[in-house]
Parts: C-alpha cells; sequence; structure tokens
C-alpha cells in the first residue's frame, strides 16, 4: 500500500515537472466565456457569441470600430442614389481564405441568402428589396421605403464566397427541419482577419493569423493564433484565469471582480452595455389573471404604474445586487444608441409614501396582489433583483408572488402574452431606438406584453422607420420615447454595465456590444 | 436457464421503453426551445413555422412515437443547440467521460478496498481513525464544492495542473484519448479524484464493514489457531471472503458514476456526454436530453441485466433454486 501511494506520488510530481510550458514564439491569445457559438454559419443564428466568432473571420460591408462608430470594410464607400437606393463601391483586391478573389456576385450572394426563408437574419435585412451587381466592384442595394438606418442591417450581413458556398452545398443557411449537419456549421470561409483553423464545439476553436487580410497595413495587429474555450462554470471560469490558463475573459462573475484586480496580474475594464433591464406590466387586459382584484386591471390606471415606478428602488439594486456594475435606467432606450436622450434616462426618485398616497388616490388603499414572471438563467443576477422588487412592492402593499422560470420556459410565456407582470431585456442590433421603441411599444410586437396602446405613440414609430431627414427623426425619437415614459407602462431598471478581464500585456479595446473584434487586439512586446 | 435468461432481457427492454416515455413526458416541463434557435427579432410566424417543423406541436404520444421509430434505428436527431447529429456528439463525448469514468473507478477502487482493509486490520490505530474521519469529509461535501477546493489548490494556488478541460487528445479511430498524453493526463487528475471521492468513500466503509464480519468468523479463528501467518490469513481467507458483495457493489456503482459525472463534467468544463446533457437542459435541447437519457436508462439496465446473471452464474444456491421451482 505504501509503495502504491509512494509511486502514485512520484507519478504526479514527475507530470507536474514535465509540465513545460511552450514557448511564446507567437502571440496566443487565450479567451473564455460561458458559452460557445452555436455555428459557423453567418446567417443562420442571430446571437450574441455566434457573431463575436463570425467577425473575426467574415466581414460585412460596413463594420464597427471598437467604440460602434461606423467604419468602411468590404465597401470602401456608398451613397444614396435615390430615397430607396444604395450604391456601394467595393474594396478590390481582396480575397477569402481559400484564395478565390472577392466580388460583387458573393455580396449579392450573401444578401440574398441572409433574405432566405432559414436565415435568422430576414426580419433585419426585411426592408430591403433588391440587391442587384451594376458591375464587379459596384452593388446597389434596393429598399421597399426609404430607410434610414439601412446601413445598420448592412452591419449585420457577413459575406460568404458564392463558389465555395456552393461547393459546399450550403447555398442555403441551416434548416432545423433538414435534419443534417451543414458544411457551415463547422467552417468557414470569410475575408477577415483571421482564417477558422479548427472547431470543436463545447471543447476549442482555435483561429490563425490571416497573413493576406487586406486591414493589416491600417491595422497591424499582432495575435498571432486565437484559441477559444468555453468555461460553463463562473468559478472555474476565475480560477482559470487566476492560474494564468487565460490571457482574456469576457464575463468574469461580479463578485470576483476586487479579486481579480487585487491580483495585480489582470486588469478589468468596464463599459456600459447596450442594453435595458426592465418590468413591463399588463396595462391592456380587462383584469390581471394572476390576481384577485376581479372586474378591473389595476395597471390600466396610470397613477397605479406610475406608483410601482416610484416604489422601486433602482440605486439599490444597481448598487447591492449589481455592486456598481449597472446605471438605474429611467427609459427603455439604453445609451449608445441613435436616439438616446441622457435627459429622458432618469427614474422616477424613490419615494415609497407617495408611492403609497398615489395607490389610495387610485382606490387600492390596502393594495393588491399580483404573479411577477422572471428569468432565472437569462440575465445577470435575474432572481435577486427580482426578489429585491418583491420586496420593495410589499412597501406599498403590493402583494407580489414571484415566478421564476428558466428562461426556455419564462419567454415563450411571455410571447403567449400569458403574463401581467414580467422582468425583460433588451438590447438591438441595429443600434437604433427606433429598434427599441417598435419592439417594445408597437402593440402588434411579440415582445410587446404591456397592452398599451397609444395611436400617436405607434404613428411616431412608424414614421421613424422611413424619416430620411436625421435630426427630424431624432426629434420624432425623442418624442416617442417621451411619450412612452411617461406612460409608465414599463418599470425601467438598469443598463447593465460589462466588465473584461485581461492579462496585463495584453490590449483589448473594449467594445459596448460586448462582442470582442481581435484585430484591434496588442500584446506588449 | 434460458427461459430465465429471455425473462429478463424482455423486462429489460420494457424498462427502457419506460424510461424513454418518462423522459420524453417531462421534456413538457423544460420549456420551448424556439425562442434559443431564432433571433430576438423574429417574428410570431416563423417561431410557429420553426415549431411545426421541429413537430413540437405534435400531440405526445404521436412526438413519442416519431422519436422511439427514429431512435430503432440508431437515428437520434439533430441537436437544436449545435445543429449537429445526436448520434455523432453523443459518440465524440462518449470517449471523455468513459476514460474519467475509468480512471475514477481505478482510483476509487484501489484505494476504497486498499484503505478498507487497512482500517479493518488496524482497527482502532489513530491512522484508522484518521482515515475514517477524513472519508467522512468525501460523503458529506457536495461535488461541486470539492472540485472548486481542487481547482483553487492546484490549479490557481499552486499552478500545477490545469483549471479546466481536457488537454490535448490524440484520436485513435473514432476514439479520443486524453491518456496518451501528457496534458491529457494532467488534467485528469483533479476530476478523476472528484468523481472517485463519493464512491472511495463507500467502498472503503463496505470494505471495512465486511472485513470487519469475517475476521470475526469461526474459520478465521480456526486459521488463527492453526498457526497461520497474519497476512495469509487477512489477505487469502478474509479479503476473499468479502469479494463477492463488494464485486457486487462496485458494479452497480460504476452506473453512478457515469450519472455523477455531470456535476464533475460541469465543474471542470469536461467535455463529456454530462456536460453536454446538463447544457442540452438549459437549452431545452430535446433530442440530445432524450438520446442521453435513453442512454444512461440503457447503462443501468444493462449493469443490473448482467449482475442479476452473473449472479446465476456464479451462486449454485440460485440455479438449483430455479430449476426446482
Amino acid at each position: 500500500m505504501r509503495i502504491f501511494a509512494q509511486g502514485l506520488i512520484a507519478a504526479v510530481a514527475v507530470l507536474c515537472v514535465t509540465a513545460s510550458v511552450p514557448a511564446k514564439a507567437e502571440n496566443v491569445l487565450r479567451w473564455a466565456s460561458q458559452g460557445d457559438a452555436m455555428t459557423m454559419d453567418p446567417h443562420a443564428q442571430n446571437e450574441g457569441q455566434t457573431r463575436a466568432f463570425a467577425q473575426q473571420v467574415e466581414e460585412p460591408l460596413v463594420s464597427r470600430r471598437p467604440d460602434l462608430t461606423k467604419v468602411p470594410s468590404l465597401a470602401v464607400s456608398w451613397r444614396q442614389v435615390d430615397p430607396k437606393t444604395w450604391e456601394f463601391k467595393l474594396r478590390q483586391g481582396v480575397r477569402f481564405h481559400d484564395g478565390k478573389p472577392f466580388s460583387a456576385d458573393d455580396v449579392v450572394f450573401s444578401f440574398k441568402r441572409a433574405m432566405m426563408p432559414t436565415s435568422d437574419f430576414k426580419e433585419i435585412v426585411g426592408t430591403i428589396a433588391d440587391v442587384v451587381a451594376v458591375d464587379a466592384a459596384t452593388v446597389r442595394i434596393t429598399t421597399k421605403a426609404p430607410d434610414p438606418i439601412l446601413l445598420d442591417a448592412v452591419y449585420n450581413v457577413f459575406i460568404m464566397s458564392k463558389a465555395w458556398a456552393a461547393e459546399h452545398g450550403v447555398n442555403t443557411p441551416q434548416d432545423y427541419g433538414g435534419g443534417q449537419e451543414t458544411y457551415a456549421v463547422r467552417h468557414a470561409n470569410g475575408t477577415g482577419p483571421f482564417i477558422l483553423e479548427t472547431r470543436d464545439p463545447d471543447v476549442r476553436t482555435v483561429m490563425v493569423k490571416n497573413p493576406n487580410w487586406w486591414g493589416l497595413k491600417d491595422n497591424p495587429h499582432n495575435v498571432d493564433r486565437i484559441i477559444y474555450t468555453p468555461v460553463k462554470n463562473p468559478a472555474t471560469r476565475v480560477a482559470a484565469l487566476l492560474s494564468g490558463e487565460l490571457d482574456f475573459l469576457l464575463d468574469p462573475p461580479l463578485q470576483d471582480l476586487a479579486r481579480i484586480e487585487s491580483s495585480g496580474q489582470f486588469q478589468i475594464q468596464r463599459a456600459p452595455a447596450v442594453w435595458t433591464i426592465f418590468l413591463g406590466m399588463n396595462t391592456g387586459s380587462k383584469e390581471l389573471a394572476s390576481s384577485s382584484v376581479k372586474g378591473k386591471n389595476p395597471f390600466a390606471d396610470i397613477r397605479v404604474r406610475k406608483a410601482m415606478n416610484m416604489a422601486v428602488d433602482v440605486n439599490a439594486i444597481t448598487q447591492r445586487i449589481m455592486r456598481g456594475l449597472a446605471q438605474p435606467a429611467g427609459t427603455i432606450v439604453p445609451p449608445g444608441v441613435q436616439g438616446y436622450d441622457k435627459s429622458l434616462d432618469v427614474h422616477l426618485p424613490f419615494d415609497a409614501d407617495g408611492a403609497k398616497k398615489l395607490l389610495v388616490e387610485a382606490g387600492y388603499p390596502n393594495g393588491f396582489d399580483v404573479r411577477l414572471d422572471c428569468p432565472n438563467d437569462r440575465y445577470l443576477n435575474d432572481e435577486p433583483i427580482c426578489q429585491a422588487v418583491v420586496g420593495m412592492l410589499a412597501r406599498i402593499g403590493v402583494k407580489v408572488t414571484l415566478d421564476l422560470k428558466p428562461r426556455t420556459i419564462h419567454l415563450p410565456k411571455l410571447q403567449a402574452k400569458k403574463t401581467d407582470f414580467y422582468m425583460l431585456g433588451w438590447g438591438s442590433d441595429t443600434m437604433d431606438a427606433h429598434n427599441h421603441l417598435s419592439f417594445m411599444a408597437s402593440p402588434t410586437s411579440i415582445w410587446n406584453e404591456t397592452g398599451y396602446v397609444d395611436q400617436k405613440l405607434f404613428d411616431l414609430i412608424n414614421g421613424m422607420e422611413s424619416e430620411i431627414d436625421m435630426a427630424k427623426r431624432d426629434g420624432m425619437i425623442k418624442e416617442a420615447s417621451l411619450r412612452l415614459r411617461e406612460a409608465y407602462s414599463y418599470v425601467p431598471l438598469y443598463h447593465p454595465m460589462l466588465a473584461w478581464a485581461t492579462r496585463k500585456g495584453v490590449t483589448v479595446p473594449m467594445v459596448p456590444d460586448n462582442l470582442p473584434y481581435f484585430s484591434y487586439v496588442r500584446f506588449a512586446p | 436457464m434460458v427461459r430465465h435468461f429471455l425473462r429478463r432481457l424482455l423486462q429489460a427492454a420494457a424498462v427502457m421503453v419506460l424510461a424513454a416515455a418518462i423522459s420524453f413526458l417531462l421534456f413538457n416541463y423544460v420549456g420551448d426551445p424556439v425562442s434559443n434557435m431564432v433571433g430576438q427579432e423574429a417574428t410570431q410566424e416563423a417561431r410557429e413555422a420553426l415549431r411545426e417543423r421541429l413537430g413540437l406541436n405534435d400531440s405526445f404520444l404521436v412526438q413519442f412515437a416519431r422519436f422511439a421509430g427514429h431512435a430503432v434505428t440508431g437515428d437520434f436527431g439533430i441537436s437544436y443547440r449545435l445543429q449537429r447529429p445526436v448520434a455523432d456528439l453523443i459518440a465524440e463525448r462518449l470517449p471523455a467521460t468513459l476514460e474519467l469514468v475509468f480512471a475514477s473507478a481505478v482510483l476509487a477502487i484501489s484505494l476504497g478496498v486498499g484503505l478498507g482493509i487497512f482500517t479493518a486490520i488496524r482497527r482502532g490505530s489513530w491512522v484508522s481513525r484518521l482515515i475514517l474521519a477524513v472519508s467522512l469529509l468525501g460523503v458529506s461535501l457536495p461535488t461541486f464544492v470539492i472540485g472548486i477546493g481542487l481547482i483553487y489548490i492546484f490549479a490557481v494556488t499552486l499552478g500545477w495542473l490545469p483549471s479546466f478541460g481536457r488537454g490535448d487528445v490524440v484520436h485513435l479511430g473514432w476514439w479520443s484519448s486524453g491518456l496518451v498524453t501528457a496534458s491529457g493526463l494532467k488534467a485528469i487528475i483533479l476530476p478523476a479524484i472528484t468523481l472517485a471521492l463519493f464512491q472511495m468513500t463507500f467502498i472503503l466503509r463496505l470494505v471495512r464493514a465486511e472485513m470487519l464480519e469475517v475476521l470475526g468468523a469461526d474459520y478465521i479463528r480456526t486459521a488463527r489457531a492453526m498457526g497461520l501467518s497474519e497476512a495469509m490469513i487477512n489477505f487469502k481467507y478474509a479479503l476473499k471472503n468479502t469479494a463477492l458483495p463488494v464485486i457486487t457493489i462496485i458494479g452497480l456503482k460504476l452506473g453512478e458514476l457515469i450519472a455523477f459525472s455531470i456535476v464533475t463534467e460541469t465543474v471542470f468544463q469536461w467535455p463529456g456526454m454530462g456536460f453536454l446533457f446538463i447544457q442540452a437542459v438549459s437549452f431545452a435541447d430535446i433530442p440530445i436530453m432524450a438520446a442521453y437519457l435513453l442512454m444512461v436508462a440503457f447503462v443501468f439496465v444493462a449493469i443490473n441485466l448482467a449482475v442479476d446473471l452473473l449472479y446465476v452464474v456464479l451462486d449454485p444456491r440460485l440455479r438449483h433454486g430455479e430449476s426446482s421451482s
């Protein structure tokens, strides 16, 4: 027995000693976050992490810098020919990773592919009527109606090689009904700064520097290789960073930020995310299904809705639960999107007594009861925040029963309109306030469960869809945002902040949409 | 004998169908995968169309019949989350789980049996008491805490071992092995210990109890009276007689190792089937969940069947009982 134990210890010791750190001849960026991309097909999934992978390998016509300002990518310039037609001049001399030259045909193919029924981007490019190649270096996009934010849609369409797609039978995006894995799920061929080398979903994805990338002369990054490993468990993720197995962690847990910083080997960057987390109230039903108040709907009364806003102490939520990593919100439109107005983004001052008075005025001196539907795996700290809200509302007599469910149950419940009071978060793919307003305030939106109807507000939202005069459009956004805010159909809670942890000696510029651009990463010499 | 075998086989098949049906029934409560499968901008119509294409609107019986019909041909459908055939995914993850279970089983059995014998023979010594006290931790601490604790000691503080993953693997045909590379061997140490600890404690206590019982038996006293050496008594007579129940229990525990590996795999980001299953649950990835549960049911049914049949072969009393009835 003793001999066996000694042998074991010896074996472990030998293993530990022979574990040499590989010589750093090249700059390898090892990064992690909790989840993996769902597919490498650039049009099959409109999901954050999937895009984070795609944008290293593939490029749209118009891209963004880390500060999210638009920048020419595969298009060098663009102009509006008439209100419904845009012309893009394409970059010349660009080649795909497999060596095939990039041309207007690839652009037309990629847009048409993104517009197909199995594409997850068909709604985003929904205003596009047609895309035609004028010549090898020019593409024209026509829209069904004037579209002031067409470029934001263009930003979402990654360009694939038409020949490569034909060669591998991926002319259409992944169809779940097909029951087969397509070649594009684990392979990609773009024009971007990195080439997909190996893809082992949930385990490891390796990308290598594209030495022929057209952007290298303006953006001479020194990342030779990127290794991504998803690590689902937050404690393991932090341990992997602290033990030196990672250079960059996209989502360090809030409670560990101080610890990571205090180690002296890492830095934490913080930036506001382009998101808002809020509560919605069902104002439209005759009565609330989850309440014992019958014959009337408390949320139909604006005084009740205002009282709900006043009773929720958003500063306590942002400071205590989110540990300062969130800004209190006064509107659902987050900072960073086109049309954001800071003066509207102020939550009603916390005032439990005033809220109580409003409830008395509205005829609920003893409050009322209602169910709050909350996810427990969708937003950071969603569960403790909802629990805190229950306590805050109890102070004004509103007795809230909390229904915590995983998002696979919570979100469909919302879409089926089976909710009276719910938590939701929204961040747009277009970086424009119209997206937030139309999804949160249009009566027909599947994500608007408030049932709040205001024809004027709806007209404004519809109007900004095709208003090309940007100053006038910003005015419409402001008016619509104000109307929505003063309806108090939502209780805006906060705009989350992002935190990225990086090893000292590596610079990863922060991107407010949480999707890193590794071509901007620099290793210190 | 043949009739007995056929009857057990039929029962096993019935258990499998039942397990599949119950797990399928449970999927009604994991929620709707569709909102995970489309972007937030997708319209209600697009969502409904996808739901229809996936057959999620069909009744339970229709869905189950379709699943069972495909499953018998080895087709488990395509994963909603990874968009790859479930059979491929399971085949890819199986080696990781089996290697982890193998390493844990070796650890649990060798240490469990060894320390069990030691604490039985040296009953009352302070070393035995210490071993028993420490082994109590093994059963009382949750796997999750043990795993994180080991990571913080050996990965973060000492920097000896990796905190997650499987290291480099070598592909031998369809099997991927981490046991033949240095980084793979280093990576398996912590998860194997974490997974083994509970089973090791269990085996240790079982062996100790059996040994103590046997050591008090008349034939051991006789052996002692005959003047046989202590080593001869302990290992030739005592240990041999504890073997049968211990082997039986260890066999059954192997199935548990596969099932328990879910937590360990999650803590260590071990790319095995348990981890695949956990991620499937949070995504409502029904094809993976269905296939995984069916497979676990199969493992348990197969082990039970094997143990049952072994009993008949090993224990003459059972064999005679069967033929005379």
